[in-house]
């Protein structure tokens, strides 16, 4: 090397494993992992609790008043099936055009994404109370609020978990695609490491083990969150 | 990979119309890229199926692995598509064969959880009289369980294909051709291509979904065709 400098800086450097493109190098996931691994980590699990609880928060209201008037209740879940067919890669390429790359841009068609799978599963969760369950509170003098809140919703707990289970694990998924339109979330290194000449398969093996580990994570924290709530189905 | 250089139009509600003329002024190109899309999903639905359909039966008419059907249908949704497109390229290259693999265990997962729901759920009483009536297990199978399975496994297989249909676009960053080679690449296209693209993409889903529906009803035996094969919440295993 000429007391210069090399004219790419990283060129030549790393272990003999990286420079010989071995199957996996543990090393390079030792010493990337506080500068690509992590932050990539922490960023996609932002990404996919903004979404879900946007999502959710969405879904819930709109399921609410899908329970209160009928009517709109199919309107309402063709509208959400019309948005699942646009694909993501399109969603965040039309938004860059109105909200730039932002956060918005990732999270406007996540969020959208998370409400379609959510707003089926709340909906069938309210209608899963059965009969004989509503006419003993009505006869229990309960009022449709207080129905809605100490019978309903309780019963509707497990549908609307399995719902967040669905959500949630898709959305992981999904987000991997919004590196396409920016530094942000695990798709990043594995887009990077593939349009290298040579795709860098440590890399892409390192984020996509952390990708599904994200994925499994998550679900066993809301399978856990369902044993707590429903206490009664077991 | 050259396509991925990705310059962003603005945009306003006249893109979306220019997106349709888009579709006017180059339907044949578009219509040569659909086809292309649809030779690579047609590919990756097949190898799926022909994995993933008689495990799942065979699990289903012996009545365990429940805990595969259900691992499936998580792993199915937590499997990016471009991480199995990435990790494909490693081991096969640039190329079909990538790309076929990685869609075709994206099928595989909705597959393989409805065929064994499909078999599994069959009502055990229906299965003992066909026993009673001196079926062997093999008869049981293919005169019994299947027809009575039929409209759920066909439901598993039409979210599989539309799951395909529509996650294809991506396998454009690793030359899978098809409409996603205008989708990610707006350098060229414009905005309006990238929409006109992706409405032949909706279209294509919608497309599919209505065929297979249409095949579904002309397959399933009249006595059972007045089960609802269109509900809402058949299409989604509910995970309770």
């Amino acid at each position: 090397m000429s007391a210069a400098g090399p004219v790419i800086p990283s060129f030549g450097r790393g272990s003999a494993c990286v420079t010989g493109d071995h199957a996996f190098c543990w090393g390079w996931v030792r010493d990337h992992w506080g500068d690509t691994l992590e932050p990539h980590l922490v960023q996609h699990v932002e990404l996919t609790l903004v979404a879900v609880s946007a999502g959710f928060a969405i879904a819930f209201s709109l399921a609410l008043l899908a329970h209160r008037l009928p009517a709109i209740e199919h309107p309402i879940a063709i509208a959400a099936a019309l948005v699942y067919t646009v694909p993501s890669l399109v969603a965040f390429q039309i938004l860059v055009a109105f909200s730039g790359l932002s956060n918005a841009t990732v999270e406007i068609p996540l969020t959208g994404y998370s409400l379609v799978i959510l707003y089926p599963n709340v909906v069938a969760g309210l209608r899963a109370a059965p009969a004989e369950v509503l006419e003993a509170a009505r006869a229990m003098g309960l009022r449709r609020r207080q129905i809605l809140w100490r019978v309903e919703l309780p019963l509707a707990v497990p549908a609307i978990i399995g719902g967040l289970r669905v959500a949630v694990v898709s959305t992981v998924a999904i987000g991997t695609v919004a590196s396409l339109v920016g530094d942000r979330g695990l798709g990043y290194p594995i887009l990077y490491a593939l349009r290298l000449p040579t795709p860098f398969r440590t890399e892409i093996y390192a984020a996509g083990a952390l990708v599904v580990v994200l994925a499994l994570g998550f679900d066993l924290v809301l399978v856990g969150a369902r044993r707590a709530l429903v206490r009664w189905a077991r | 990979m050259g396509a991925l250089r990705v310059v962003f139009d603005s945009a306003d509600a006249g893109t979306f119309l220019a997106g349709f003329g888009f579709v006017v002024h180059h339907a044949g190109f578009l219509a040569h890229k659909a086809v292309e899309q649809l030779e690579l999903s047609g590919a990756a639905l097949g190898v799926g199926a022909a994995a993933a359909l008689p495990l799942g039966v065979a699990l289903g008419h012996l009545h365990r692995g429940a805990n595969v059907a259900i691992a499936a249908s998580i792993l199915g949704r937590a499997l990016p598509s471009i991480l199995l497109i990435a990790v494909f390229l490693t081991v096969l290259g640039v190329g079909f064969l990538d790309n076929m693999c990685a869609l075709a265990v994206l099928a595989t997962g909705p597959m393989l959880t409805n065929a064994h729901d499909a078999v599994d759920g069959v009502e055990r009483e229906v299965v003992e009289a066909a026993r009673g009536m001196g079926m062997s297990r093999l008869q049981v199978l293919a005169r019994v369980e299947l027809p009575l399975a039929a409209p759920l496994l066909f439901t598993g297989i039409r979210v599989a294909a539309v799951t395909v249909v529509a996650t294809a676009p991506i396998a454009a960053i690793a030359g899978g051709g098809g409409l996603g080679d205008v989708i990610v690449n707006q350098a060229s296209y414009r905005l309006q291509g990238v929409l006109g693209a992706c409405y032949c993409v909706m279209a294509l889903s919608a497309g599919v979904w209505l065929a297979l529906l249409g095949l579904q009803r002309a397959l399933t035996p009249r006595p059972l065709r007045s089960r609802r094969v269109l509900g809402a919440g058949d299409e989604r295993r509910e995970l309770t």
